[in-house]
């Protein structure tokens, strides 16, 4: 009996709603829903808009940008903080702060520091250096990589903390081994800690895919998709074209289209974790 | 080795100043005059440091008051308070009673009902976006505050199911065997054995829903109407629709004020924030 809500919000809200939306994909509406089969329509309107493959190349370069800079940098200072220094605390708190905070904030901010009239250019240009150039944010060609930039700020502390737990649970008889074999510290990190941290690569790079995938506020609050529609994102289109442009069957197709990538990424992840279950034991 | 240590804590201090500038630009930018932004650079203090922006950015500018409203965040911040409590309380509530009963209680589907729970964690709202405006207008509570925190349980409840489900399970069985030989029923265990166990990982639900919330856009820019605006949107409006000149340190200002109560349950609660965020990190 208790389980009725959830059920209800679990079978309506979300599996009855995609078929919604799958329907709607198949339909004519524009401002409202019309129920007039046109088949897959809307897909070949939308596999033909060059708005939306500029969109998807977007996502392909911000997601290979934002995931490995937060796995390369996540992974790098989880291993400093590994060391054993004094202050773990403090620098942990640190780098997860922005975590806290909003991605409209992070947005924000971001788009205030590149500001090229008086933020960082400016700022770097005063101190001597006067052909510095960092005016990516009103560059058609470079504005989706700023994305990336305020991406990884937000999230590596995340990326950073995953790895610290997965750091911790390694055998500590490993590092005495290596030590008496008198391995270089890096070298045990490249060659035997890290391919045991598989699994936790694995987790990371779902987690970020997810972020990435549903990217719409940070896009919003730094570009706004700009200039133009330089550096738009899926998400962002979707949403645009149900809420503003009165394009619901071209939104809704976008959307079961993000949803298919949604699930090829992620589809082996919750299969570990049922098996993982259906094991019994933890990981 | 020594030298490895110096190397170790100059890459940690980096970081952390790479980390921190952007913040400490806000801060900095937001207690400026315009003048001193236009003439100085983002990485000097503010020469005299005044919150008149602060003030700008909490009430608005009333000399040029646009109806009864002067544009300021302050009414916004209300929205998000009003907003974020009753959605808080009830997503977690339900998530706790949802959990118990997938955890404890073996009913036939369970399983299957827990991974189609996990599977919708995944989905980007935008998949389910319009026919939720659809059931939220039938409902007759689109652009209003009890519609924004309808939408908020619906989207928390997979999250603090799982967080829930998965704690639940690691309680012993004997004691669970125990309870039930005492006659406990299903709400009496709940109560009286489950929840006051549950209690730390009730705190990083809490914690982890608040930020959520709060920090929510596309939900608030979908459902909130006019009257329904949360503090996302409305610095979001600020930032993006300034006629005339840009004001930066009202901008930043309003950007701190928003961000100023999850960085405040981030620096209090520490490692319960910590804790939670990575299983609840799919969320995003």
């Amino acid at each position: 009996m208790a389980l009725i809500p959830a059920m209800t919000i679990t079978i309506v809200c979300f599996y009855g709603f995609i078929i919604w939306t799958f329907v709607i994909s198949l339909t004519r509406s524009r401002l409202l829903p019309v129920y007039k089969f046109t088949g897959f329509e809307q897909y070949v309107r939308l596999f033909a808009n060059e708005r939306w493959w500029t969109a998807m190349q977007n996502l392909a370069i911000h997601g290979f940008l934002f995931i490995g800079g937060c796995v390369v940098f996540g992974y790098f200072l989880a291993i400093l903080i590994d060391r054993g220094v004094k202050a773990e605390g403090m620098f942990r708190t640190l780098f997860m702060l922005p975590l806290s905070m909003s991605f409209i904030v992070t947005g924000v901010i971001w788009q205030w520091v590149m500001n090229p009239g008086l933020g960082l250019q400016e700022a770097v240009r005063a101190l001597g250096w006067t052909g510095f150039e960092f005016n990516w944010i009103v560059r058609p060609d470079r504005s989706i990589y700023t994305l990336a930039i305020a991406g990884i700020w937000q999230q590596v502390g995340l990326c950073m903390a995953l790895f610290l737990a997965g750091l911790r649970n390694i055998d500590p008889n490993i590092w005495k081994a290596s030590r008496v074999d008198g391995i270089p510290v890096w070298r045990v990190y490249l060659h035997i800690i890290t391919p045991m941290m598989r699994t936790v690569f694995f987790t990371v790079f779902i987690l970020m895919s997810a972020i990435v995938m549903k990217a719409f506020d940070l896009v919003v609050a730094l570009t706004g998709g700009g200039p133009g529609f330089s550096s738009d994102l899926p998400a962002r289109f979707v949403v645009d074209h149900i809420l503003n442009r009165q394009e619901l069957g071209l939104g809704a197709a976008g959307a079961f289209v993000l949803l298919c990538t949604v699930i090829a990424v992620i589809s082996p992840y919750i299969y570990f974790e049922l098996k993982k279950e259906r094991g019994g034991r933890g990981h | 080795m020594r030298y490895n240590r110096w190397a170790l804590y100059g890459l940690l201090c980096l970081a952390a100043i790479m980390i921190m500038a952007p913040v400490f630009i806000m801060i900095s930018t937001s207690l400026k005059s315009m003048d001193e932004i236009r003439n100085g650079s983002i990485f000097t203090l503010p020469a005299d440091p005044s919150f008149a922006a602060w003030r700008k950015a909490w009430f608005g500018d009333c000399t040029q008051t646009l109806g009864e409203k002067c544009g300021g965040l302050s009414s916004s911040f209300m929205t998000s308070v009003q907003i974020v409590i009753p959605a808080l309380f009830l997503s977690v509530g339900l998530g706790a009673v949802t959990g118990y009963s997938l955890a404890v209680w073996k009913m036939k589907g369970a399983n299957v009902m827990f991974a189609a729970l996990l599977v919708g964690m995944f989905i980007p709202p935008q998949v389910t976006l319009y026919p939720l405006i659809i059931m939220i207008r039938e409902l007759g509570i689109f652009g209003s505050i009890p519609g924004l925190i309808l939408v908020h349980v619906i989207w928390g409840v997979a999250f603090t199911t799982m967080m829930f489900r998965n704690f639940f399970k690691t309680v012993p069985q004997d004691l669970l065997k125990a309870a039930r030989i005492d006659g406990a029923g299903f709400w009496r265990l709940f109560w009286h054995v489950m929840l006051p166990l549950s209690l730390p990982i009730l705190g990083v639900a809490m914690i982890l829903q608040f930020t959520y919330i709060w920090n929510d856009f596309l939900l608030g820019l979908t459902f909130g109407g006019r009257s329904g605006q949360p503090m996302t949107v409305a610095l979001n409006n600020l930032v993006g629709s300034q006629f005339g000149e840009k004001e930066y340190n009202v901008d930043m200002a309003a950007t701190m004020l928003t961000a100023l109560p999850t960085l405040a349950v981030y620096l209090l609660s520490g490692r319960l924030f910590v804790r939670g965020i990575a299983a609840g990190a799919v969320k995003g």
